[in-house]
């Protein structure tokens, strides 16, 4: 098994308030771990600590060792964008910039660098392909990313993740603010974008993570209970505490 | 107010002879006496409101009326477009004074649209709060000296600062009123901008943040952009203010009708224009009635600017 990315007693605080107690997970390639866990448990406060996108909430104070491809991240040296460019994320909350749908897509490559229009063209229509959007969009690339619905607001966001070429994706609850037709989308999608990316993805959704995920990790009150094999988790949880919350009885 | 006179006839017939002050009183609704309290109140109420509209009508009215008539006789064109302003002999051209105020204006949003929006950028997005809340204050103190300081100021520092520095006869120049101008438009512009730039959604900048932008990518490239309209208001705001203005400009910017061939001619407004003369002028003649021409050209170039506010805070609201 090889871990692209991988936590070693991962601590984090927020102020006084231990959310993350030393936590050491693996998260090997091409595959989708999937974080579960009732709210609160800091499966996304993990999440963002993969990109460090924590580094933005005042009062944060974190301990251990985020490894990314025999890197850790809070290394000195190691630069922030640089990592998040490799580690790309998607939120909640589908939000695309209130631009145009080529630009919001053509943003990332542009931050870094890349000004050719030809170059740009290939890299949205790809992005947008790999997204499975590009048929719905591509007649109104220059019409505003905010007058389409929200599931296809998701999708230009994973698009628009996509587009800086990223190894990991991190998806935050990618799906909870969608109906059940988009949501199948981006599952679908999730499958078929986990050959060339690695996935990382938070879900309140028990159902998502047997359907999507190959991995699963269950987090309660900041502490990592279980993980492994999503099937084995679902079948045979070694953990009473993890049986429980999957079977519906607290969460 | 509608409500008031909505009482069912039935009610009033069975009343048998009403007096008068009963009559009044059912006629409005008024049964008791909290009744005739919130009747007042309303009342009063409406009348405040309506001061505000009566004001702006009668002044529109009254600059019409006593504007339009000198226009009239002097020709629309030659007074808008006259060259030489002489009120003493009959010289009716107020093109010098338009032009400058388009240019002192235009001069001022060049140096102070830059300046006020960086510093709101500054303010909103990157200053920690302590240093933020010294800029803010110095700001609301700057919108809160009086015109007339700037002018001295302006008068004492700035004039004779421009003299030395380009060498001139004379300091008193559209340069020293767009400088002065410049200044006094930066707390409306910077609160304006700032609080549109505090209004953008945090996820948008958490967005292009985990795309790898840096911070001050960030700010630039989707925070403004998010925050468009609202600076576009800041930068209109700011027109308005310096195109109105007369107090501070008249000190520093020699009030000379001349028109605005360089940055270093003595100049005059179309606000200064009316402040220099009004005392000159007979009452009566066409002269007097030049100059309150020239108020209501000013009164559209003001009205003008509102309405393009307008259309901005529309469009904000129907983003």
């Amino acid at each position: 098994m090889d871990a692209i990315l991988k936590t070693e007693h991962l601590n984090l605080w927020y102020g006084d308030n231990h959310a993350l107690k030393d936590v050491t997970l693996e998260m090997p390639e091409h595959q989708v771990t999937a974080l579960i866990g009732p709210s609160g448990c800091g499966k996304s406060t993990f999440l963002k600590t993969l990109d460090r996108m924590n580094d933005l909430i005042p009062g944060v104070r974190i301990e251990g060792k985020v490894i990314y491809r025999n890197q850790n991240i809070f290394d000195p040296q190691v630069d922030v964008t640089w990592l998040r460019r490799h580690v790309g994320m998607v939120f909640q909350k589908p939000n695309p910039f209130p631009m145009s749908i080529y630009d919001n897509i053509a943003y990332g490559p542009r931050t870094h660098g890349i000004r050719g229009k030809k170059e740009l063209d290939q890299i949205v229509e790809k992005s947008l392909r790999g997204a499975a959007i590009w048929d719905e969009v591509k007649d109104r690339l220059k019409k505003s990313a905010l007058s389409l619905s929200g599931g296809q607001q998701q999708r230009i966001c994973i698009a628009r993740a996509l587009a800086v070429e990223p190894d990991v994706l991190l998806m935050d609850e990618a799906t909870s603010a969608l109906d059940p037709i988009s949501t199948s989308k981006i599952e679908d999608l999730i499958a078929d974008l986990k050959k060339t990316y690695t996935i990382v993805i938070v879900t309140h959704n028990m159902q998502q993570a047997t359907r999507v995920s190959d991995r699963c990790a269950f987090f309660l009150h900041g502490e990592l209970v279980e993980s492994g094999e999503t099937e084995q988790i679902f079948s045979v949880p070694k953990d009473k505490r993890t049986e429980d919350y999957i079977t519906g009885r607290f969460g | 107010m509608a409500d008031m006179s909505s009482m069912p006839e039935q009610e009033k017939k069975a009343e048998g002879k009403p007096s008068a002050m009963t009559r009044f009183k059912n006629r409005f609704g008024l049964h008791s006496a909290r009744d005739v309290v919130e009747f007042i109140v309303h009342t009063l109420f409406f009348l405040c409101g309506f001061v505000a509209v009566a004001c702006v009508l009668f002044i529109s009215a009254y600059l019409v009326i006593s504007g339009l008539p000198a226009i009239l006789e002097i020709g629309v064109t030659d007074f808008l477009l006259g060259e030489v302003w002489d009120g003493r002999n009959g010289e009716y051209g107020i093109l010098p004074f338009i032009l400058t105020s388009l240019a002192g204006t235009a001069g001022a949003i060049l140096i102070g649209v830059p300046i006020g929006v960086l510093t709101a950028m500054f303010l909103a997005k990157v200053a920690n709060n302590k240093v933020a809340a010294v800029i803010r204050s110095a700001v609301s103190l700057l919108a809160g000296i009086p015109s007339v300081v700037y002018g001295l100021v302006g008068m004492m520092v700035l004039v004779p600062a421009i003299r030395e520095l380009f060498g001139l006869a004379s300091g008193s120049s559209l340069l020293a009123a767009i400088v002065v101008l410049s200044i006094m438009i930066l707390p409306s512009i910077i609160n304006v901008a700032e609080t549109s730039l505090r209004a953008v959604p945090k996820e948008y900048e958490e967005a292009s943040l985990a795309l790898g932008a840096t911070h001050i990518e960030t700010i630039f490239r989707v925070s403004l952009p998010a925050a468009r309209s609202g600076v576009a208001t800041a930068i209109v705001l700011g027109i308005g203010r310096a195109i109105g203005e007369a107090m501070a400009i008249i000190m520093v910017s020699g009030n000379v009708a001349n028109m605005p061939t360089s940055l270093f001619t003595s100049v005059r407004f179309l606000t200064t224009a009316i402040a220099s003369e009004m005392n000159y002028a007979t009452v009566g003649s066409l002269w007097r009635d030049a100059l309150f021409s020239i108020g209501l050209v000013l009164f559209l170039f003001i009205m003008l600017i509102n309405v393009i506010l307008n259309v901005f805070i529309k469009n904000k609201k129907e983003d």
